[in-house]
């Protein structure tokens, strides 16, 4: 790429909290500027997860007002995208909720697969479920153990980060990688699972509920836990609704919706399972909610091994999926492929797609556009982390800002996301 | 040897000062409690159990830049970040170091485009590079060690 490398050195510049205030002020008006003392909170603060500011006005202890400011992780994720064929771009969407590369490239995967109009087949799309669902349990431990983190509970941060070292070996055994997967691909997977791949699951699901109880202990009755999650950050059911909140954060207020189940994707109709529901609407909602959400995704992985038949992983349509390497030295044809897929890639054609999955933090949805050629003509996501960002002032005024601590954790935001 | 020793009375130990003031940076060297994208994540694994980051010293992540020795550019930076990364090293203490984790703050990795900075070292001066995307740990853990080993090696007169 031509990009003219200018030293940053030369055009950084820092801005005052006055003149971020000037900024953001369209979204934040400052009660009382005499009174009120403002407070620049992040981005490099512990429990601000990542590099997110909250410009905060603080009445004593109180918040009385707030207003994030995001972007310090742009990265341009979706513009470089365009720039990229199908198959490349797809390495920007791991990079984008890190905690969950899974879900994203299947949110860009099936997006395109559905501009492609193919089906893919039973073995990959089972794969394809119990990765999700493995991604969804190693996400929350993330959460889990942070969230813990910032209201003064190290140990079970520690607990969580062995159990979730042991998700990633699996990842690296199936992908080769411990976070950047890429290992969905358009058409199926990147190669079938080894043969270790099932028993070193069934051993998860062997010891992990033994672990959950272990968190459980460590927190559902801690004293201090519960004065820092109960009746904090509280949001209605309507009001989760009107901010557009998804995932366990709206689930937690008693709206009961979870795009597996209401609109079902890559054969998750097959699959029989609860969907968490609280109904207070408060920290400690959410956390029970993502709680249960790990037993769910238990008995969803467990389904789904047991469904598990030999077979192909990939179609057999060459034109979109490489030729597998055996036949490169057989066939002219599987070489002219191979050749044209690793040089051109495939083309889509012209038109666009969304498509809706669920991640971890909610819905993530991927707009796909084509303009017939081999390189998508715009990529957007819709991030669950940017919406549910949004009500956070909502949740937090009016309370401590240890409170706010507690609600930034309990809405399980990545920044990677959000600012893409 | 023998009773004169459980008295107190151990005598001298001559040693050479770079040698032990060396010694005494590297191991108990307090990493800024500062991720920015993914590599956080791995550089959050490799304090956490099964990595143990405190065998070198480095359990402790200080929040604050005044007590720490160490800043972990873990992620890609951001042009507007990169004004925060510059003023949080100049708030840093001498002596301090500088780990570039991951390919995007060693040279931008993947992302060449209008919002990177293509490499931290155009804002900080970085001691060790750590390639990967992100590096697991254990290249984390093996970035320190180069670290401290040249740590080990600094002459009396590159103090600062």
């Amino acid at each position: 790429m031509g990009l003219v490398r200018t030293p940053a050195r030369d055009n950084i510049q820092e801005l005052t909290v006055e003149e971020l205030r000037a900024k953001v002020g369209t979204g934040m008006e400052i009660l009382d500027a005499e009174e009120h003392m403002l407070l620049s909170m992040g981005p490099q603060h512990p429990s601000t997860h990542g590099v997110l500011r909250l410009l905060v006005e603080l009445d004593g202890e109180t918040v009385v007002n707030l207003a994030p400011d995001i972007g310090f992780l742009h990265t341009g994720i979706e513009k470089n995208m365009e720039s990229k064929r199908y198959l490349q771009a797809l390495v920007m969407t791991d990079r984008m909720d890190y905690l969950s590369p899974m879900t994203n490239n299947m949110a860009y995967i099936m997006a395109i697969e559905k501009l492609l109009g193919i089906d893919i087949t039973p073995r990959a799309q089972t794969i394809r479920i119990i990765l999700a669902e493995l991604s969804r349990i190693s996400s929350h431990l993330v959460w889990l153990g942070t969230h813990a983190l910032d209201l003064a509970a190290m140990s079970v941060f520690l607990y969580c980060f062995r159990e979730r070292e042991y998700l990633l070996d699996i990842y690296e055994m199936v992908a080769g990688q411990r976070m950047m997967v890429s290992y969905y691909r358009p058409g199926g997977l990147w190669r079938d699972v080894p043969d270790e791949f099932v028993p070193a699951v069934r051993h998860f699901l062997d010891f992990f509920p033994a672990k959950i109880a272990d968190y459980e202990a460590l927190l559902d009755r801690n004293p201090i836990f519960l004065a820092r999650t109960k009746d904090v950050g509280v949001i209605s059911g309507e009001q989760a609704v009107a901010w557009g909140l998804s995932g366990p954060s709206m689930r937690g207020s008693g709206v009961d919706w979870d795009n597996r189940r209401d609109m079902p994707y890559g054969g998750y109709e097959q699959y029989d399972f609860a969907v968490p529901v609280e109904q207070e609407g408060d920290v400690y909602a959410r956390y029970r909610c993502r709680m249960r959400e790990f037993r769910e995704s238990l008995s969803i992985v467990r389904q789904a091994l047991d469904r598990l038949k030999p077979g192909p992983v990939n179609i057999d349509n060459h034109k979109i999926v490489p030729p597998p390497r055996a036949e490169l030295g057989r066939s002219m044809e599987a070489v002219i492929h191979h050749f044209k897929l690793w040089t051109e890639g495939f083309c889509a054609p012209a038109g666009y797609v969304y498509h809706v999955i669920e991640s971890p933090r909610g819905e993530i949805g991927c707009y796909l556009r084509g303009d017939g050629g081999n390189k998508p003509a715009r990529v957007h996501f819709r991030g669950p982390s940017y919406v549910n960002l949004a009500s956070l002032p909502l949740m937090a005024k009016n309370r401590f800002v240890a409170d706010l601590v507690s609600v930034i954790g309990s809405i399980d935001i990545v920044l990677g996301e959000i600012d893409r | 040897m023998g009773i004169e020793q459980k008295l107190g009375n151990l005598g001298v130990v001559t040693y050479r000062l770079e040698d032990v003031v060396n010694w005494g940076r590297t191991n108990a060297m307090w990493p800024l409690l500062f991720g920015l994208a993914c590599c956080a994540i791995e550089m959050m694994s490799s304090q956490a159990a099964n990595y143990d980051a405190s065998r070198f010293g480095m359990e402790l992540n200080r929040p604050s830049p005044r007590q720490s020795d160490l800043m972990i550019v873990a992620g890609r930076v951001s042009r507007k970040m990169a004004p925060v990364i510059r003023r949080l090293y100049d708030q840093m203490p001498y002596p301090k170091w500088v780990i570039a984790m991951g390919d995007c703050a060693s040279c931008g990795g993947v992302f060449n485009n209008y919002a990177i900075v293509q490499g931290v070292d155009e804002i900080v001066p970085v001691d060790v590079y750590v390639a990967g995307c992100p590096p697991r740990p254990e290249a984390l853990i093996n970035g320190i060690m180069t670290l401290h080993e040249s740590i080990r090696g600094e002459k009396l007169d590159k103090w600062n």
